[in-house]
């Protein structure tokens, strides 16, 4: 296996870009663009706001995306650990210097943009955690003092952003480093001892929670307890992705998502607004881009030769799943709702950001399949 | 050996745990489709009915605006009570046969229903199209009664914005209209509150005052049917009126300015000289602001705009006019001040000066003879002041001239329309022009005219703050609740105060002692007395020819008589209040305006007693 790292260099610049993974990367773009006719409904039929910035967005972070692939895997193996830092210091600066928006104060003004660092911290938390399995031998990875560690390294964002307050993002944190820790092969007594241990306390995290956190809950024990109150979103979700059928209202025709039924229509709702206009028909196909796209991402772990890699394709490839599959059953009312962005679909910079910067680390590790890192 | 041994260890462990992980992701995946499926197949009729039958309709109300108050809180803008006629589009089966029936009943023009039917197209189908906003209620009534074979016309009792006092104030109050695209642009409030009806400043204090005026929408929320129809109503969200907003405003006073003004194109400002209180400001000729309301027809706006007395112009702040003789308080207090002259200084008028080969000209042809200061000012003696601001220089004239609050904004950004003015300096001219000051320009900038440009509102600040011995005053057209009763004032600095009070005397003598210009129009009652400067503005320059023929104001052209001013304080034994008085093209000060000042300040004096009253009640209450 050491021999091929010092064979094949594929360092040249053309190289690289014929290495680049091309069925991603379109249906990355794919995503894009139905992204871009998401948000042009979302403004009515027009180009406004939500349509130009979010394009923008798209676009700058794409490139950026592609740029950050031409770095080195090397590069990346060596910044995960100051990158959680640095992201674990902008959470505790949010909570003194942060803004509130929504009752929560979740973002840092960059004055020339807002920035949600809970986001990125998905990506770093897997960066981090791919980095210490990587030098951690096997024996070693169920000893008291590594698993502590990475208990510590899950606990301390994910207790950050818990108390922003923002359950939704702290819960896909917490499980974006605990696959990682599944992955790299912590018993499964532990996960199972945890798993129960959870179940017992959480009648007391529920009386810990706040009040409007509490009803979103019950609410989704029963959605018609309040059907105009808290009960509202889930409701008129359902009826507008029910009502989209088969082959769906058509584009620019939905009319419970313009009737402003739905305040979050552009972020956590955005998919009621595709489903109402595509229906069951658009919904598969958009769920089967996403599936293609982890699928990718698997494979690209598949083929890389050093483990941070593999650790990495395979921990992002389930923080898509997760971000992917809490939001739909959010929307599709199998969820409570916790705050939760579509990736790259949801209007909001952060959370693209942050998906692009994970799409770069993969394109990394497919260029450089065939390194390994000692 | 033992590092592979590991890797390979690490790998077989890694790809076992991966595939538990893709076969949970199978799992889920297979959840949301089948979901997807329930949802938008096997039960998607039940949802299509839901989403077409039982649709949630909101109706938000425009929301109550805060009305305004004067002074003692009698109601200067208010709301009442209209019949509106709104289409539900929805309920609509034909709308043009609709708009063809309605044309009938209400009288409404070919162009009216064009313009309805390009709105109709354009509005979203749960949407409103309001038809008409003030029916008669001959209308209304006829409305009614042809109710059931008109589907989709709603008769609606709406609250609107009315101006009880019409003309009177429209200047300072402004009106309301519907939102243009820039309102809605530049306001943040006014797009979170955009409903059909609501009704936002256009200009004045409707909307400068905006955001606090702007009330809470009633939201009502109704089930409907397939057809838009109402099944039951869900819930109704109470809205809340805006914030009432106090004026520092006499509402008699401010009538009575109104009535002076009649006829004439002119301003009045009248203001407490010590907490700077505009008691009355009014600009004439003015408007009827309840003509905005509902869209101006053509034929009222072409009037408008046409008439040669300028009504839609607020003279107050933004009529710019050479001072004249209103500015030589001004000039001899800075001559004063800079010890360029003192009382005995004396000069020889004989009707005109000669200096640097020009004549310059005394109003009085044949001349005052040997004038002091206080002579000078009663007579208003230009070859006195002429000399005066050879000796003094524009530039000393001009700060002087600043500090007294000529040059700037007096209301900073509460008018959109208010103007600065302009006081001359060496510097501007430079800056402005590219030309150097000619010794010239200074001597008549000493009367009032060359480049020296003043707001009537601005001349009364300038009158307020040498009345009361030389304090800022910060004018204000609003009571806060706040400081109230309190103000600071802060003194103007000046050399010697005892100069205010030669100003004072002079001013006294000019209104009050034989030969003073305004002599005519004095009070000699002690509590009424008051002093004051009549002031002639020119427009245009005095040809040798005209000053020989020497013609009666009514032989002049209308557009180029002179404008005739007057500022004056009082009581003068306890100054109180300050007025500027300004007719357009009125002709000399001391006929056309002063005489209003005597009127005025009868009426001011004797509103004084209830005003102090109420301020103590304010100051109890708080």
């Amino acid at each position: 296996m050491y021999q091929y790292s010092e064979l094949n260099k594929s360092d040249t610049f053309f190289q690289k870009i014929k290495n680049l993974d091309y069925p991603l990367i379109i249906m990355i773009l794919l995503l894009g663009l139905i992204s871009f006719f998401i948000m042009y409904s979302v403004d009515e039929g027009k180009i406004l706001t939500h349509t130009k910035s979010h394009f923008t967005k798209f676009v700058i972070f794409f490139l950026l995306m592609i740029f950050l692939s031409m770095l080195h895997i090397k590069f990346w193996y060596k910044i995960s650990s100051i990158s959680y830092l640095a992201v674990l210091v902008l959470l505790v600066l949010v909570k003194f210097f942060g803004f509130e928006a929504g009752g929560a104060q979740r973002w840092i003004d960059l004055k020339f943009a807002n920035l949600q660092p809970s986001e990125l911290m998905k990506i770093c938390i897997i960066l981090f955690l791919a980095k210490y399995y990587h030098k951690l031998k096997i024996n070693d990875v169920n000893k008291f003092f590594p698993v502590l560690n990475s208990i510590i390294i899950i606990f301390l964002p994910v207790a950050l952003v818990m108390s922003q307050p923002d359950m939704g993002t702290s819960i896909l944190i917490g499980m974006s480093g605990i696959i990682v820790l599944w992955l790299s092969g912590l018993r499964i007594k532990y996960f199972f001892y945890s798993f129960l241990g959870f179940l017992i306390i959480l009648p007391f995290i529920f009386s810990f929670l706040k009040e409007y956190q509490k009803l979103r809950i019950l609410n989704f024990i029963n959605p018609n307890m309040d059907p105009l109150g808290s009960g509202y979103h889930v409701i008129q979700s359902k009826i507008a992705i029910g009502s989209g059928g088969f082959d769906g209202k058509g584009f620019l025709k939905g009319t419970q998502s313009y009737l402003e039924f739905l305040p979050e229509k552009e972020t956590d709702f955005v998919f009621t607004l595709f489903a109402e206009q595509f229906g069951f028909i658009g919904s598969v196909i958009l769920l089967l881009i996403y599936l293609g796209i982890i699928y990718r991402i698997i494979r690209i772990g598949l083929i890389s030769r050093n483990h941070f890699s593999k650790l990495f394709c395979y921990g992002f490839s389930f923080t898509i799943f997760l971000n992917l599959a809490v939001n739909l059953l959010m929307v599709l009312g199998l969820l409570p709702v916790v705050g939760s962005p579509l990736p790259i679909l949801s209007y909001g910079g952060s959370s693209m950001l942050t998906m692009m910067i994970g799409f770069s680390v993969v394109l990394c590790a497919k260029i450089n399949s065939k390194i390994s890192i000692p | 050996m033992i590092r592979k041994d590991d890797s390979f260890e690490k790998l077989h462990n890694l790809n076992r745990r991966m595939f538990v992980v893709i076969v949970a992701k199978i799992v889920v995946f297979s959840v949301i489709v089948s979901r997807l499926f329930t949802l938008q197949i096997k039960n998607s009729e039940k949802y299509s009915t839901l989403s077409d039958s039982n649709r949630i309709r909101e109706w938000r109300h425009p929301p109550v605006r805060g009305e305004f108050h004067d002074y003692f809180g009698k109601i200067i803008a208010s709301n009442q009570n209209v019949y509106q006629l709104h289409v539900v589009n929805d309920e609509v089966q034909d709308f043009s046969n609709l708009i063809i029936k309605l044309k009938n009943l209400l009288g409404l023009s070919e162009i009216e229903v064009k313009k309805f039917k390009d709105k109709q197209r354009n509005i979203k189908p749960w949407e409103q199209l309001i038809i008409s906003e003030n029916l008669s209620w001959d209308q209304f009534s006829k409305i009614n009664s042809f109710l059931y074979e008109l589907p989709g016309v709603k008769p609606v009792l709406n609250t609107v914005r009315y101006y009880p006092h019409k003309e009177n104030l429209t200047h300072v109050i402004g009106y309301v209209n519907n939102p243009s695209k820039k309102d809605v642009e530049f306001n943040p409030e006014i797009k979170k509150k955009l409903v059909p009806g609501l009704k936002v400043g256009k200009i004045g204090l409707e909307k400068s005052f905006e955001n606090k005026l702007l009330g809470i929408s009633a939201i009502q929320r109704y089930e409907v049917n397939a057809y838009g129809k109402i099944i039951n109503q869900l819930t109704y969200q109470k809205g809340s009126q805006g914030q009432n907003i106090k004026l520092t405003l006499d509402l008699e006073i401010q009538n009575l300015c109104s009535g002076l003004l009649a006829g004439k194109a002119g301003s009045i400002t009248v203001m407490d000289i010590f907490s700077g209180e505009i008691i009355a400001m009014q600009s004439s000729p003015s408007y009827d602001p309840n003509l905005f309301l509902y869209g101006i027809n053509s034929d009222d706006w072409q009037l408008l705009k046409n008439n040669p007395l300028k009504p839609l112009i607020n003279k107050t702040i933004s009529g710019l006019y050479a001072p004249g003789s209103t500015i030589k308080p001004i000039v001899a207090l800075s001559a004063l001040e800079n010890k360029i002259i003192d009382t005995n200084f004396t000069v020889y008028c004989d009707g005109k000066t000669e200096m640097y080969n020009r004549t310059y000209h005394c109003w009085k042809k044949e001349g005052h003879g040997k004038v002091d200061l206080k002579t000078a000012m009663a007579q208003s003696c230009d070859a006195y002041f002429y000399e005066v601001a050879r000796l003094l220089g524009v530039d000393k004239l001009s700060s002087t001239a600043k500090t007294f609050g000529l040059g700037e904004k007096v209301f900073d950004n509460l008018f959109e329309d208010e103007k600065k003015g302009l006081i001359p300096n060496t510097s501007w001219k430079k800056n402005t022009l590219g030309q150097n000051w000619y010794a010239g320009e200074t001597i008549i900038t000493g009367i009032g005219q060359g480049y020296m440009l003043t707001t009537p509102l601005q001349l009364c600040l300038m009158t307020a703050q040498i009345a009361n011995g030389g304090f800022k005053v910060k004018p204000k057209i609003i009571v806060d609740d706040k400081n109230n009763s309190k103000f600071n004032l802060t003194p103007i600095s000046l050399n010697n105060p005892r100069n205010i009070q030669i100003i004072h005397e002079a001013m006294f003598s000019s209104t009050n002692e034989i030969r003073g210009t305004s002599y005519s129009s004095r009070i000699e009652d002690i509590k009424y007395q008051f002093a004051g400067k009549t002031g002639t503005s020119q427009i245009k320059k005095i040809t040798q020819v005209q000053r020989e023929l020497d013609l009666k104001i009514f032989q002049i052209p209308y557009e180029e008589r002179d404008h005739a001013l007057y500022i004056a304080f009082g009581p003068y034994v306890k100054p109180q209040y300050a007025m500027s008085i300004l007719i357009e093209h009125g002709g000399s000060g001391s006929v056309a305006a002063a005489p209003i000042a005597k009127e005025l300040f009868k009426a001011v004096i004797d509103r004084d007693f209830t005003r102090q009253l109420s301020k103590k009640e304010i100051k109890l209450s708080i």
